[in-house]
């Protein structure tokens, strides 16, 4: 078996912007992710960061396959995901599944707990027969920390925490290989959410999962990835493992994001480089040419507008789609 | 010329020179729900003077963004009731005054800013109209000189295009930018003290980094008191001058910043800065505080962190440790704090 169990390749999602009422226009497209390419190790951690509307979300939607792609190829365990059908397609969504961002909206209010992460067991009946599925709701609350007892209550009776962990143990149900994790901890508290933290890394550890991570937090996803991909407007700017992004960043973005994040020690206010970019992020309707970041890069000269950089390896080890790639050491 | 301002319509009543820019003392506030009474506040005092950043840090539930609620008189009454205490703005009550005049100090006094900018702001009336309104409103300002006091503000934070940026729409802005219109908003009438209630948290971390930045060059500026209500322990560190942590609605500790992070003198502060994730380090397990935030309704007896604290003795079950003195400008409400400090 291949040592990657998913691979993407110049993975690209439009979608068309349309006017009018009667007869509808394409005036343009979104474009959320465009031309996206990385490989997810078995049993690795690959977290994907970046602001909001940089299209990771959709990268998400897309590899769940809840939105066809517009083009590029992606596989699982060697096959081609988008072209599954039938039995093959439901063995797809058994071994991949997701956990959202918002505990409060992703279960529904008026299903018991048991119903929630019981309902995976309706669609697949092979998993676990009629009259076993009380048995494993019950066994998969005790997996994510939550009391067994409480199989019939209902979702406003948990607390936010509580609620994320319901959805874990749903996504756990079906016994998958990967579950990608849109943003799980972002709505959660400090003392909650390392409580969920901790969960997802010892459930990797217990089923030999493999996680795509995408968070917005840069502290969150170093402390889960074993790899991380950096996302702007659309495309991966730069890629590594967790050290060589963190402690030897390469790409102007990469190095802003970084300074950027708050540090929770006052006694370094102050002496920390902190690069401030200008502007927000362009809108993903009419990126800029060349390389998307350049309007706010302050690197950027004639070349970034005229040729786009590819993501590819050029002063350290790994790849890094800046025409001025750089290493620079931004985390005290 | 905000100073001079406020000062004439705060001479005609007694002003306490030596009073503290806002004082807020011992304030009660009961929330009476359909399952019971919830004690949301319970005893808050904190103060902030002129020029101070005052970080108010507590995770959801703990009372922070009421007290300010309380403070701006928007608290939603019923089902809120204010049960005691005093909040005080240049020694003068703000609980007790009449209606009029309580208008008066707020409106050219506190401002306050919101997380949620786009909610803060009323779709259907453009960006300058509701930075125009008050001055008008309060000022007395033509429409016109309001456009143009509304357009410098628009500059002074620093949204480009200001002259065409007045006359669109909230949706019409992006999140950043919003945030800026709704600093500008706070800022039409001059005030002396704003209050910040987690003004970055809907925001990206280079949008926040922006206005961070412009919230702290702005209060140097004009010398105002902040209270800057957040979660975020990294913020907090950046900006703070003093930090009050709020745990099911006390405080739990008071500290200049430096001395917080680095020696707590809670242990509900020293918890929530271990389960904090490095960016600086790949941790293996993160330390937790085991369990929930207590509902309010129902507040633990003796200190309300006992049940998660990790060095809970018997006396915590039963008495409710008073906020005392550490050292100079610093005041925990844990039994063992003095213990705390000294350990390790």
């Amino acid at each position: 078996m291949s040592e990657n169990i998913i691979e993407v390749r110049d993975l690209v999602k439009h979608f068309p912007v349309k006017v009018g009422v009667l007869f509808k226009r394409t005036v343009g497209h979104v474009r959320a992710v465009d031309g996206v390419s990385f490989d997810l190790k078995r049993g690795e951690t690959l977290g994907v960061v970046g602001e909001s509307g940089c299209g990771k979300s959709t990268l998400a939607q897309v590899l769940m396959r809840l939105e066809p792609p517009t083009s590029g190829t992606a596989t699982f365990e060697g096959r081609d995901m988008f072209k599954m059908k039938g039995a093959e397609l439901r063995k797809l969504r058994r071994d991949i599944q997701i956990v959202l961002q918002d505990p409060y909206t992703s279960l529904n209010p008026r299903m018991t707990v048991g119903d929630i992460i019981g309902e995976p067991f309706e669609i697949h009946p092979d998993v676990a027969p009629k009259g076993s599925r009380a048995k494993k709701v019950r066994e998969l609350l005790d997996v994510v920390g939550l009391n067994p007892e409480h199989i019939n209550r209902y979702p406003h009776q948990f607390s936010g925490g509580q609620r994320q962990r319901i959805g874990i143990a749903r996504a756990l149900a079906l016994r998958p290989k990967v579950i990608v994790c849109d943003e799980p901890v972002s709505a959660l508290d400090v003392s909650i959410q390392a409580q969920v933290m901790n969960l997802l890394g010892d459930l990797q550890s217990e089923f030999g999962l493999s996680y795509i991570f995408i968070a917005h937090d840069l502290s969150v996803v170093r402390h889960l990835s074993d790899r991380v991909a950096v996302m702007y407007l659309g495309k991966v700017v730069e890629v590594g493992s967790e050290q060589e992004i963190y402690e030897h960043p390469t790409h102007p973005y990469t190095q802003a994001l970084l300074s950027a994040v708050p540090v929770p020690d006052p006694d370094l206010r102050g002496q920390r480089q902190i690069i401030r970019l200008e502007g927000d992020v362009p809108s993903p309707v009419d990126p800029p040419s060349g390389c998307r970041f350049r309007t706010r890069c302050w690197k950027a000269q004639e070349i970034c507008a005229d040729e786009e950089p590819e993501l590819m390896t050029r002063v350290a080890a790994h790849p890094s789609a800046c025409h001025f790639a750089e290493e620079k050491s931004v985390v005290p | 010329m905000s100073a001079n301002t406020t000062e004439s319509t705060l001479d005609a009543h007694e002003v306490d020179p030596g009073a503290h820019l806002l004082q807020v003392e011992d304030l009660y506030v009961e929330f009476h729900t359909r399952d019971g009474v919830a004690k949301v506040l319970n005893g808050v005092s904190y103060h902030v003077e002129a020029g101070e950043t005052l970080a108010v840090l507590g995770e959801s539930g703990s009372g922070k963004s009421v007290t300010a609620q309380t403070i701006m008189g928007i608290l939603d009454m019923p089902p809120g009731v204010i049960k005691g205490g005093s909040i005080k703005f240049h020694g003068e009550e703000l609980l007790t005054a009449n209606p009029k005049r309580r208008r008066e100090l707020r409106a050219s006094g506190i401002a306050m800013i919101f997380q949620d900018a786009l909610s803060a702001l009323n779709p259907v009336f453009t960006v300058g109209f509701q930075i125009e309104e008050q001055l008008r409103l309060r000022r007395g300002m033509s429409r016109k000189d309001a456009r143009k006091r509304a357009i410098e503000l628009l500059d002074q934070v620093k949204i480009p295009n200001a002259k065409g940026r007045v006359r669109q729409y909230p949706h019409e802005f992006s999140g950043g930018m919003r945030q800026r219109a709704m600093i500008a908003m706070s800022l039409a009438l001059d005030p002396e003290m704003l209050i910040a209630d987690e003004p970055t948290t809907a925001l990206d971390v280079t949008v926040q980094a922006q206005i961070m930045d412009l919230l702290k060059e702005i209060q140097v500026e004009r010398n105002m008191g902040l209270i800057l209500i957040t979660h975020d322990l990294g913020v907090v560190a950046e900006v703070a001058d003093r930090i009050a942590v709020m745990y099911a609605g006390r405080i739990v500790e008071q500290s200049d910043a430096p001395s917080l992070y680095r020696k707590p003198g809670h242990p509900y502060t020293k918890g929530l800065l271990e389960s904090l994730p490095r960016l600086d380090q790949r941790g293996q397990e993160l330390m937790t505080i085991k369990g929930l935030p207590p509902s309010l309704l129902k507040i633990p007896s003796g200190c309300p962190f006992h049940p998660r604290c990790p060095m809970v003795q018997d006396v915590c079950k039963t008495d409710v440790p008073e906020q005392h003195r550490l050292v100079p400008g610093r005041m925990s409400a844990c039994h063992f704090a003095e213990e705390l400090i000294a350990g390790e």
